[in-house]
């Protein structure tokens, strides 16, 4: 079959692999009828994240047909039956995911030895994303193998596009669960770091919570023009201070809610600052840039919430922390719980309060994929979301 | 081959588009702020160490160890200024960035030579080449980050998102349509620990 390979860092291609098969009773093997880029793709491109061995198939967010089920899946799942995949691969028995910690699950995480050492705990087996999460192979294919696939999966009504649930699988739950995780209370003025496709959701979900405003932070203008199409306050972070804006669309006191929808490869408008954590990035002695949690930490209200949806892969540095603690903020964050949210998110979908396929602007075949790599990355040509077909 | 690029080829010009990106300067270029400013900022520091140089190129060389090299010092000087002159006047200013860091290789080659021998001062050496290395790895990371900057769009591929609000209805009608939604105790906090205003109003 085909599929997306990371052969190192910027080298994807479209190559010729072995197709998958059923390893465990519980597998199922899925046919891909669209899978699209995730920007947390980008920090395996751009291989900011540790982990990746050339070979590696691509992609976390992905749906299809089912076309082979293992013996365990138990009439879960049936032959031909169209499902979104979430990206976070959840048993549904161990302690964490009864909870709905999913993102969490002590089983699907088969490098669990890796994480361990690495976070202290393991989290959940991710698809393409490292062997740190499992070094499960990426949806980003014509076929892929699903494990625990009886529980690992959406079913969408059929009525439903494929552009319009296949979000499902990771931006629209990520975006919504940063709202949320955000505690949204009518008087609230929430500020979105980043107007990415995650961002686009976040500000669209704490919208349709009631947010009194929402504001987005970004520098790229087609970006902060969809930003404003959904409702959005925009903030110029490259022609204007975000700080003295927030303070003086909030009275001086600041965002109850802050979001950041940026993660490990923030660019921070200071120059000196960002200088300082490239270098310090570049020599190993950070492995992830922090300016937007600094930003946040600095301008967010007293006793409010920081949610951070975006990616974090290791240590950061200069973190504020006596902001922090004397402002008494709370910070919720973590990879998200997908399948805790579909039920209630495919509802709204189909009762048409929103449809996430606004996000695409790029459609292309799978074998285009590495150009589009390419052309998200550097948003070039208006590049906001890329939905790739097999 | 098209009749320009093979004019182009016939007059030895090189062809703009074979060229790294580092070394061709490009209008179109999207920078982010922070590499502008970085830029900004070395234009400056070009600058005020090129004048330094000029003005005071003898004590350098002597602080270094190196009183021979005063004049090489005050030719480094110019250089450095019309480096910055160029990173100032440029639209795009890629280029005079890249030639700064091989300005500071030069720089780097030229210093070496203080640690070979009986130099009284090779202490004052190690500390400019500690330096040099450091004004090299901003420049580089500087370079980098502008040749990587995206290309703004040409007006033909200029799309509009301004009707991507993704709701059926306007935006300022969606505004609360999910308030119907309960967020989960165990992700929003305890009733105890949440605003006692909100819990309590």
């Amino acid at each position: 079959m085909r599929a997306l390979v990371w052969h190192g860092t910027e080298d994807i291609r479209c190559d010729t692999v072995p197709d998958p098969k059923i390893e465990h009773d519980r597998d199922a093997i899925i046919k891909v009828t669209a899978c699209a880029i995730c920007g947390s793709d980008l920090h395996l491109y751009d291989h900011f994240m540790p982990g990746m061995e050339k070979g590696d198939v691509m992609g976390h967010e992905f749906m299809g047909e089912v076309v082979e089920t293992g013996k365990g899946v138990n009439g879960a799942l049936r032959k031909g039956e169209r499902i979104v995949v979430p990206f976070t691969i959840i048993c549904g028995e161990c302690d964490q995911c009864k909870r709905g910690f999913f993102s969490v699950c002590e089983r699907s995480n088969r490098n669990k030895d890796i994480a361990d050492k690495a976070f202290g705990h393991t989290t959940a087996g991710l698809f393409g994303y490292t062997h740190l999460t499992g070094g499960y192979q990426g949806g980003q294919a014509e076929y892929v193998r699903v494990p625990f696939a009886d529980k690992t999966h959406i079913k969408v009504p059929e009525n439903l596009s494929d552009e319009q649930v296949l979000f499902l699988g990771d931006i629209f739950p990520t975006g919504w669960q940063a709202a949320v995780q955000a505690d949204i209370q009518p008087t609230d003025t929430v500020a979105i770091w980043g107007a990415g496709p995650v961002g686009q959701m976040t500000l669209r979900s704490a919208l349709l919570l009631g947010a009194k405003q929402v504001v987005c932070i970004d520098s790229v203008p087609e970006r902060l023009e969809m930003a404003r199409a959904g409702g959005a306050i925009t903030v110029d972070n490259s022609q204007e201070s975000t700080v003295e804006r927030l303070n003086e669309l909030t009275g001086g006191k600041g965002p109850e809610k802050c979001i950041d929808a940026v993660g490990m490869e923030a660019h921070s408008p200071r120059a000196l600052e960002h200088a300082y954590d490239r270098v310090k990035q570049a020599v190993m002695l950070e492995s992830d840039r922090a300016s937007v949690l600094r930003e946040m930490i600095y301008v967010c209200r007293p006793a409010g919430i920081l949610s951070i949806p975006g990616v974090y892969g290791g240590l950061i540095d200069k973190v504020p922390m006596g902001a922090l603690m004397n402002k008494g903020l709370t910070i919720r964050t973590g990879q998200t719980h997908v399948n805790r949210w579909t039920d209630d998110l495919v509802k709204r979908i189909a009762d048409g309060q929103i449809d996430p396929s606004f996000v695409i602007t790029h459609r292309a075949k799978l074998e285009q994929g590495p150009e589009m790599y390419k052309t998200f990355r550097d948003k070039r040509d208006n590049c906001i979301k890329v939905v790739l077909r097999p | 081959m098209s009749e320009t690029m093979s004019q182009r080829r016939r007059s030895g010009a090189p062809d703009r588009s074979e060229l790294p990106s580092y070394l061709v300067s490009d209008p179109r270029r999207r920078r982010g702020p922070s590499t502008r400013e970085l830029a900004q900022g070395l234009c400056c520091f070009s600058i005020g160490l090129g004048l330094t140089e000029v003005a005071c190129g003898g004590a350098i060389a002597r602080w270094l160890g190196m009183p021979r090299s005063a004049a090489i010092i005050q030719a480094y000087g110019v250089r450095e200024i019309l480096q910055g002159v160029g990173i100032l006047g440029a639209s795009d200013p890629t280029p005079w960035i890249s030639a700064r860091v091989a300005g500071d290789a030069l720089d780097i080659v030229t210093v070496l030579p203080g640690l070979e021998g009986h130099n009284p001062r090779k202490d004052n050496v190690l500390i400019a080449l500690v330096a040099l290395a450091g004004v090299t790895a901003v420049d580089v990371i500087c370079a980098r980050s502008l040749s990587d900057a995206p290309l703004a769009p040409s007006e033909k591929v200029r799309r509009d998102y301004r009707r991507r609000s993704g709701f059926r209805r306007g935006a300022e009608a969606m505004r609360g349509a999910a308030r119907d939604f309960k967020p989960p105790p165990d992700i929003i906090g305890p009733e105890a620990m949440r605003p006692w205003v909100l819990t309590n109003a």
